[in-house]
This record gives C-alpha cells, sequence and structure tokens, in this order.
C-alpha cells in the first residue's frame, strides 16, 4: 500500500511536470486540474479500480492536453501573448529569417525615406548646421508608415484594411505640409509634438487588425508599445555608444568622422531602430516580458513619492506652477507615465489574481496624479480667464482635462478593486477603451488648431 | 449517444450557472452533477469544463475563491454572482423558448422508434 501510494504521488508530480512546460497553463490552474484529477481517482478506485489504473482513467477522461491548452490560451489570451503557443507551432525556423529579411528590408526602407531628402539636395542635412525644420514636421512619416507596412504583412491585413491605414498618414502629411503655418510658430509647434501620438493610433490598427475593437487586441497593443519603448532605448544606448566609439576610432587617425555620424550613422540609425525594435518585441517577446514588470514595480514607488513629494512641497511653500510650454509638457508626460505605469502594470498583471499591498501603492500614485492635474487645470484656467486663449493654453487645458477624468475614474474603479469591492476587469476595458481619445485629441490639435488660431 | 459539439459548447454556460445556483461547488463536482443530470448523456472532456468557468469568472458571472478539501488540499470553489443569476434567468427564457417550439414540433411528428434512443 505505501508503494502505490508513492506512486501515484510520483504520477501526479510528473503529470505536473508535464502540465507545467505549457505556459499558458498558469501554476493556479494546475492546482485545480489536480484536485479534479484526484477527486476521479479516488471515485474510480471507490468503484474497485487500482490505484494507477483510477490514474489513468482519470487522465483519459480530463481530455488531450494540447486541446485543454489551446482552450485556456483562447480564454487567457495574455498568457497567449506570451507564449505564442498557436502560432509558434509551425514557423519554427524558416518564418523566423523570412520575417528578419522583411524586418530589415523595411528599417532600410525607413532609413532612405529620410535620406533621401538629404542626398538629393532638397533639404540637405549639416552636422554644424540647424536641424531643417521639414525632418520635424515629418519625422513620423519617415518611419511610422514603414512600421504599420510591417504590421500589415505579419498580420496578413485584407485590403480594406489598407485604405483604414493610408488615408490617416496621406491627411496627416497634407495638414503638417501644405498648412501656412507661421514658420516654428506655437501652432505648428503644437502640430509636431502631437502628429505622432494621433498616428500612434493609426499603428495601433495595423498592429491589432481585427481585434482592435477587443479589450485584449488593444492590450496587446499597450504591451507592444511599452516593450518597444524599451528596446528601442536599449539600441539607443548601444548606439550612442557605437557613434562614440566611430569619433574615437577615426579622430585616432586624423579624420574627423562627424559628417558620417551624424548625417548617415544617426539619422537612418533612428529610423531603423524603430522598425528593428518593432520587430524584436514581436519575435523576442520572452526577453523583455520579464523586465517590463519589474521596471514598473522599481518606477510605481518612486513616481509616488515623487508625486506626494511635489504635492507637499506645493501646498507647504503655496507657489504657483510656470505656465512655460516646456514645463507644461513634462507636466503632461509625468501624468502619462502614471497612467503609463498603470496600463503596463495592469497589462503584466495576472487578472484573477486577488488584489495586494502594490494596488494599494497604485491607488495612491493615480491619486496623487490626479491632484497634481488639478493643480495644473486650475493654474490654466486662471491663466486662460487672465489672458485670454492661446492655442498652447487651449491645448494644455484639453490635454490636463482628458488625463483628469481618466484619472478620476480609474481611481474609482482600481479604489474599488484594490479593496475588495469590485473587479479588475472594468479598470482595464475603461483604459484601453480610453486610448482612442488620445489620439482624436491630438488629432483635433494638429488638424483643428491651426485654422483655428490663423497659423500663428 | 453523441451530442453535436456546438450544442455541448451552447448549453455549457447555463447548465453551470444552473449547478452553481444549486449551492457553491468546484470543478469535479460540476461535472459529476452534469452527467448525474443528463443520465450520463452529455459526456463533457473534463479538461474543457476549467476554460469555461474561467471565462464565466472574468465576465463576472461567477465567483472563485480558493478554499480546502475534504483532505485538506487545495480547491478552487466557484460562486453565482447577482450578474450571473441575472444571466441564468436570460438563458433560461430563451432555452424555454428553444424547448417550446422543439417539443411542439416533435409533438406533429411520428414519434421516434424507441431503439433509436
Amino acid at each position: 500500500m505505501a508503494d502505490t501510494l508513492i506512486d501515484i504521488e510520483a504520477m501526479i508530480a510528473d503529470w505536473r511536470r508535464f502540465l507545467g512546460q505549457r505556459r499558458v497553463l498558469a501554476p493556479e490552474d494546475i492546482d485545480e486540474l489536480e484536485d479534479h484529477l484526484r477527486g476521479q481517482v479516488a471515485e474510480l478506485q471507490s468503484r474497485g479500480l487500482s490505484e494507477d489504473e483510477a490514474f489513468l482513467v482519470a487522465i483519459r477522461r480530463l481530455g488531450k492536453i494540447d486541446a485543454i491548452s489551446r482552450e485556456f490560451a483562447l480564454e487567457h489570451t495574455d498568457r497567449l501573448w506570451k507564449h505564442l503557443v498557436m502560432a509558434g507551432q509551425d514557423a519554427a525556423g524558416a518564418g523566423f529569417n523570412r520575417e528578419m529579411v522583411v524586418a530589415l528590408l523595411l528599417a532600410v526602407g525607413a532609413a532612405v525615406s529620410l535620406k533621401f531628402w538629404d542626398i538629393t539636395g532638397l533639404f540637405p542635412l549639416q552636422p554644424d548646421q540647424e536641424l531643417p525644420l521639414f525632418y520635424l514636421v515629418n519625422a513620423p512619416f519617415f518611419v511610422l508608415p514603414w512600421l504599420c507596412g510591417y504590421f500589415f504583412w505579419k498580420r496578413g491585413l485584407s485590403n480594406g484594411h489598407l485604405l483604414k491605414l493610408v488615408i490617416p498618414f496621406l491627411v496627416a502629411a497634407l495638414v503638417a505640409n501644405a498648412y501656412p503655418f507661421a514658420r516654428a510658430g506655437n501652432t505648428q509647434v503644437l502640430s509636431i509634438l502631437h502628429m505622432p501620438i494621433a498616428l500612434w493610433l493609426v499603428v495601433g490598427l495595423a498592429y491589432a487588425g481585427e481585434r482592435w475593437a477587443s479589450v485584449n487586441g488593444r492590450m496587446d497593443f499597450v504591451r507592444f508599445t511599452g516593450e518597444q519603448f524599451i528596446y528601442y532605448l536599449l539600441i539607443a544606448i548601444g548606439g550612442w555608444i557605437f557613434i562614440g566609439l566611430t569619433f574615437i576610432l577615426f579622430s585616432s587617425i586624423g579624420m574627423n568622422p562627424e559628417r558620417l555620424a551624424f548625417t548617415w550613422v544617426l539619422p537612418c540609425g533612428m529610423n531603423g531602430a524603430f522598425i528593428v525594435a518593432a520587430w524584436l518585441v514581436e519575435s523576442k517577446q520572452g526577453v523583455i516580458e520579464n523586465i517590463a514588470p519589474v521596471l514598473t514595480r522599481v518606477f510605481t514607488p518612486l513616481f509616488t513619492l515623487l508625486l506626494a513629494g511635489f504635492l507637499v512641497t506645493k501646498l507647504v511653500t503655496g507657489q504657483g506652477i510656470s505656465m512655460e510650454r516646456e514645463v507644461l509638457i513634462v507636466y503632461d508626460i509625468v501624468l502619462v507615465l502614471v497612467l503609463g505605469l498603470l496600463l503596463y502594470s495592469l497589462s503584466a498583471r495576472d487578472v484573477e489574481a486577488p488584489p495586494n499591498l502594490f494596488d494599494k501603492l497604485q491607488v495612491m500614485l493615480v491619486v496623487f496624479a490626479l491632484l497634481s492635474d488639478l493643480i495644473a487645470l486650475v493654474a490654466i484656467a486662471g491663466r486662460i480667464s487672465e489672458f485670454g486663449l492661446s492655442p498652447n493654453r487651449v491645448a494644455a487645458l484639453g490635454e490636463n482635462l482628458i488625463l483628469l477624468v481618466n484619472l478620476a475614474w480609474s481611481a474609482v474603479l482600481y479604489f474599488r478593486f484594490a479593496w475588495g469591492r469590485g473587479a479588475l476587469a472594468p479598470l482595464v476595458s475603461w483604459q484601453t477603451g480610453y486610448l482612442p481619445v488620445y489620439a482624436a485629441w491630438a488629432a483635433v490639435v494638429v488638424v483643428v488648431f491651426p485654422p483655428l488660431f490663423s497659423f500663428q | 449517444m453523441n451530442i453535436n459539439k456546438d450544442l455541448m459548447a451552447a448549453s455549457a454556460t447555463p447548465l453551470v450557472l444552473a449547478i452553481l445556483a444549486e449551492g457553491d461547488s468546484y470543478g469535479y463536482a460540476i461535472i459529476k452533477r452534469v452527467r448525474e443530470l443528463s443520465d450520463g448523456q452529455l459526456e463533457w472532456t473534463d479538461g474543457m469544463l476549467y476554460p469555461v468557468l474561467h471565462r464565466l469568472e472574468r465576465l463576472e458571472f461567477i465567483k472563485a475563491r480558493w478554499g480546502k478539501s475534504e483532505t485538506g488540499r487545495k480547491r478552487k470553489y466557484y460562486q453565482l454572482t447577482s450578474q450571473g443569476k441575472a444571466q441564468l434567468a436570460e438563458h433560461r427564457q430563451q432555452w424555454q423558448a428553444v424547448d417550446h417550439a422543439l417539443r411542439l414540433v416533435w409533438n406533429i411528428m411520428a414519434p421516434l422508434p424507441q431503439a433509436a434512443c
């Protein structure tokens, strides 16, 4: 009897190990399946089967692990995203290389589309002169269409979808270049700043394809955004080291590599790396996946402290905030980063896990961000009532209002979840549902503001 | 008798919700109850129940909590939520409409030979 007892425990341990390799199955899922298996074994034994017979029958009744994993994968697409059980099966070797070739070609295309204007002499890049405004205005158009092209190819999207991607880019390029802006005036600077935000939504449409309508599709896009950002940053750090080394090596033989570095390596690298980063996210998800949640864990407490410190100092000193455009931008960046931390930790989170201390910390972070946003809003409203409307003030007002609405409702939903009065799902769908609002406002700033403020 | 896959899938949600309406339960007990209710006619692949349960949980029709089994092992119990109750009522009406129509039409048709059951 003692023998068989060890036997079944060993068999169950083996079986668990086997299931554990299916990474769509979380340990809790396996616990649940094990409980089921044990229940079935016990019942079969009580009907007179021996232990190992009962085990075999119970395993059989549970069904094919492949099929079950697939069902689990369909239900938990967040895990599917991590491990790609379904797509990875057929494209082990050959598919990888083909994708690499396509990605590299598109990266070269992105670099060429920028360099074209320099080589033809239309907008020459000079290392010792200021960058022509043309490049700032058109920066998104050298990169994002190629990125969309990559996803269009990768997802095998339909031609109807192609129109949805091409038209926004055409309209955007037209608006950016054909509007009679006062050179580097407020409306043009605002347009340059908001254009990437508006167009990023188009990238989302390409990325998620048909799944854009679903919470999971959008959440995957959020993950993609965060991971691409991290990859791009890593490549950029490497790139700077590379340029530094180029300088040192060529200088040592009496050459000045300035031209090579700043008109070739830097612009081509910046553009190409964007596509390469996207491809890396798509094909090597496992690597970053482990870093990103760690980063959110590290920075959430830091940002909470930062905002708490800021609010306390503001209260104590009663100091008003500066209304420079740069300051307002940094302000909004901090708030967007808070939302990014929130979104990212949501996307990396097991939706079924109960709330923990970290969630409460995050509620605090959201509340602090909300208060900071209110302070900014009061300051902006004060400025508007004092000095009237200006493009910068209206843009800032709109942005802070949009963030306020998002932060306020997020705080309510997150509070409910963290204190056990609600589920996480409403917060996730609120956040993903809100994504188009940012892009819509950015589009308004890009399209409506310039004529509204007579292109000043 | 082999019941069509689509029919099994469609009936899974109301069955699970209805069983949980009888009281909190866990995976294995739910499967047993399904067998009992259908005289063994509805044979689910046991493992397939769990993705269904997790979906219902995500939709907030049911709530899960970890408890202990009689032998002291971890066991995940499911409980019907108020949303789940509303959903169950909805399902019940729809199925009753289907059932009603089918009954009428079966009655009009010639009776099924007993052996085929």
